[in-house]
């Protein structure tokens, strides 16, 4: 019995205690920069796209929410078509993200999109791409990568060794 | 023939009591958000004041749907059971000296009869649904008014034997002195918990018991219908605190403002006192429930009329 | 005058409702018909100037026992099966003795209306809930008693009853 006016009493006073509410639209909660949140299509250093339309965020994906064609370029570099990710079913769970090998598809902390039409929240390309690098700055994947494009051939890339002449028999 | 007078004085009671209640919805969101360190709801209109009235367009517009299985006319009939049983008490309630409807001389057993057939609404709500937790709710209902209707009764003899009258101004008139929560402390304690389980207010909200029972008796209910046992419930902590102040706080008395002013003012923190009460203490089990009424309150009850009956034999005051 | 009509309509909704108790087929409508009986006869009570038995009746039978009945009926599951059965028990047979007591009774009563002086029932007298109490406590003291030790035994026995026997007992 006492107890239990001890505990009415006790709630009472927290009338006059602070407010733990944030109250949100007015005053926004801090979301860090690895918030997974809306995903954006990030561009390497020259402002290239940085996807190669590889297809592993959409193999990656649980949702099956990311749909993309890919087409090769005059210069030999792979490009997405297009690149389409349907923001109703999107769950943020920044496994897309985990599986891209050129850092292109990135999880970004806005998570505002609310819409009154669902079509609206099927993203494309042109809308999820970003004119910056994203988490990522000065990474661009085919000065690193071994594969041959225009303007650079096999073993012109960062830390790779010329290629071996197999006709040579030198070492 | 008709006394116009009357009519108005009904008409303006109605259409003040159903937004009151709709205010309470607000105000007890509002409370409830404070003591748990919440906002409540404080968006639609200023304070967010008009957030039932967006409830109540949402809720109106609900589906309002009928199950194939139910009991149809019962089904339809025990929302507005539960709802005018509670509306009808307040016609005797003294709002202030020429502020009642009826000022009957069976005033305080017109509000226990009232009370008392309030609870066929829940009853009928849980048999009619067809629905093994709405029939739990409707049997837990059923146990517990039983229960705390009788001590709710006896604990009133008090008053009652000190006021000398079962007419609520005359009750309300002969706290002049002294009101009568000081000589009958335990008569009111007693009041308010089973005013309380009357209303099936949260401590013991056995009947609806989200967490057991799903939604208890209401169910089934949806739309208008859910609406009116809402309007039901809230109407009845308005009746319990009215009737507590006119019983034991003295109802319109007191110094400097004018009546009305007081008596609303000793209501709303009783109200105010419910809602803490909702928000601090947890739902005993069932059997705690009717092991606590009928071994402790109605014993209690009892040797305070006794004792109350005594004194005033013995010449006391 | 519109007192006296008042009483007429609420006098044949008792008896209409008290009908529809022993005819309808679902025992939870029954009881509620029975409800709505004994609410029809308060306001007869009410009316014929006994405003106090008026509000016992509402919170005696209509509010506590008959909300017992329904809690009752609400446990039992009637079947078609328990239906049938009832059927087979209301022969007319089975009618034949209390009908016949019925309307000795019937008869009874009808005499001894006949019998009263006709001038009692001219008007009405508001009896207070103080002079009930004062006759109950007065002359009928003795009745109060004995009704009071028959709910006592009733007490008692129903305690007796729902007492758990102890283990070792069986």
């Amino acid at each position: 019995m006492w107890s239990q006016l001890v505990t009415i009493w006790r709630v009472f006073r927290h009338l006059f205690a602070a407010r733990d509410t944030v109250r949100y639209p007015e005053q926004k909660p801090y979301l860090s920069p690895r918030y997974r949140g809306r995903i954006v299509l990030t561009r390497d250093p020259d402002g290239d796209e940085r996807c190669v339309a590889c297809n592993l965020c959409a193999v990656a994906c649980p949702v099956d929410c990311i749909s993309l064609q890919k087409t090769e370029d005059d210069d030999g570099r792979w490009r997405p078509a297009f690149f389409r990710i349907n923001f109703s079913r999107c769950i943020m769970c920044g496994l897309c993200e985990e599986a891209c090998p050129t850092y292109a598809i990135q999880l970004t902390p806005d998570v505002e999109m609310s819409e009154y039409d669902r079509n609206s929240l099927v993203y494309e390309k042109e809308h999820l791409t970003i004119d910056g690098q994203g988490k990522y700055p000065g990474y661009s994947f085919y000065r690193k990568a071994g594969i041959s494009i225009k303007g650079k051939a096999k073993g012109e890339a960062d830390q790779e060794e010329k290629p071996v002449d197999v006709r040579n028999l030198l070492p | 023939m008709w006394d116009m007078e009357l009519l108005l004085k009904i008409t303006l009671l109605v259409s003040t009591l159903l937004p009151t209640a709709a205010l309470l919805v607000w105000l007890e969101r509002r409370l409830l958000g404070f003591w748990q360190e919440r906002c409540g709801p404080n968006r639609v209109g200023p304070f967010g004041i008009l957030q039932s009235l967006a409830d109540l367009i949402k809720i109106l517009f609900k589906h309002d749907w009928i199950p194939p299985f139910a009991d149809k006319p019962l089904f339809v009939l025990a929302p507005l059971i539960g709802a005018l049983a509670v509306m009808m008490s307040f016609v005797v309630v003294p709002l202030s000296p020429g502020w009642m409807i009826s000022d009957s001389h069976i005033g305080l057993l017109f509000f226990l009869a009232m009370t008392s057939l309030a609870v066929y609404g829940v009853l009928l709500a849980g048999w009619s649904s067809n629905n093994k937790y709405a029939l739990l709710g409707g049997m837990r209902a059923a146990a517990q008014t039983i229960c705390y209707e009788v001590f709710m009764g006896v604990s009133l003899l008090g008053v009652v034997i000190l006021a000398g009258s079962f007419r609520l101004s005359d009750i309300v008139q002969a706290q002049q002195g002294l009101w009568f929560v000081i000589p009958q402390f335990v008569g009111f304690v007693i009041f308010i918990i089973a005013g309380i389980a009357e209303s099936h207010r949260l401590p013991f909200d056995l009947p609806e018991a989200e967490t057991e029972l799903t939604g208890g008796f209401h169910t089934e209910y949806s739309g208008i219908k859910f609406a009116l046992f809402f309007l039901g419930e809230y109407l009845g902590i308005m009746l319990i605190s009215m009737m507590a102040t006119t019983l034991f706080l003295g109802g319109w008395l007191g110094p400097w403002l004018p009546p009305l002013v007081w008596f609303l003012l000793k209501t709303l923190l009783l109200i105010c006192f419910f809602i803490l009460l909702r928000a601090s203490l947890p739902r005993p089990r069932y059997d705690q429930l009717l092991a606590f009424g009928w071994k402790w309150l109605l014993p209690l009850a009892l040797v305070n009329l006794l004792v109350t009956a005594a004194i005033k034999l013995t010449g006391g005051t | 005058m519109i007192i006296q009509w008042l009483f007429y309509a609420s006098a044949t909704i008792a008896v209409v409702a008290s009908l529809l108790v022993i005819t309808s087929k679902n025992a939870v409508h029954a009881i509620l018909y029975l409800v709505v009986s004994l609410l029809a006869l308060s306001l007869c009570f009410y009316l014929l100037g006994a405003p106090f038995a008026a509000a016992l009746q509402i919170i005696v039978y209509a509010g506590a026992i008959m909300v017992l009945f329904v809690f009752a009926v609400m446990l039992f599951n009637i079947s078609d099966e328990d239906v049938r059965r009832e059927a087979q028990w209301l022969s007319w047979q089975a009618w034949v003795g209390p009908t016949v007591l019925a309307l000795l009774l019937l008869a009874q009563w009808v005499l001894f209306i006949q019998l009263a002086p006709a001038s009692a029932m001219t008007e009405t007298i508001m009896v207070e809930a103080r002079a009930v109490g004062a006759t109950l406590f007065g002359p009928y003291l003795l009745a109060v008693e004995i009704a009071s030790f028959l709910l006592l035994a009733g007490l008692v026995g129903g305690f007796h009853l729902a007492k758990k026997l102890p283990e070792d007992n069986q």
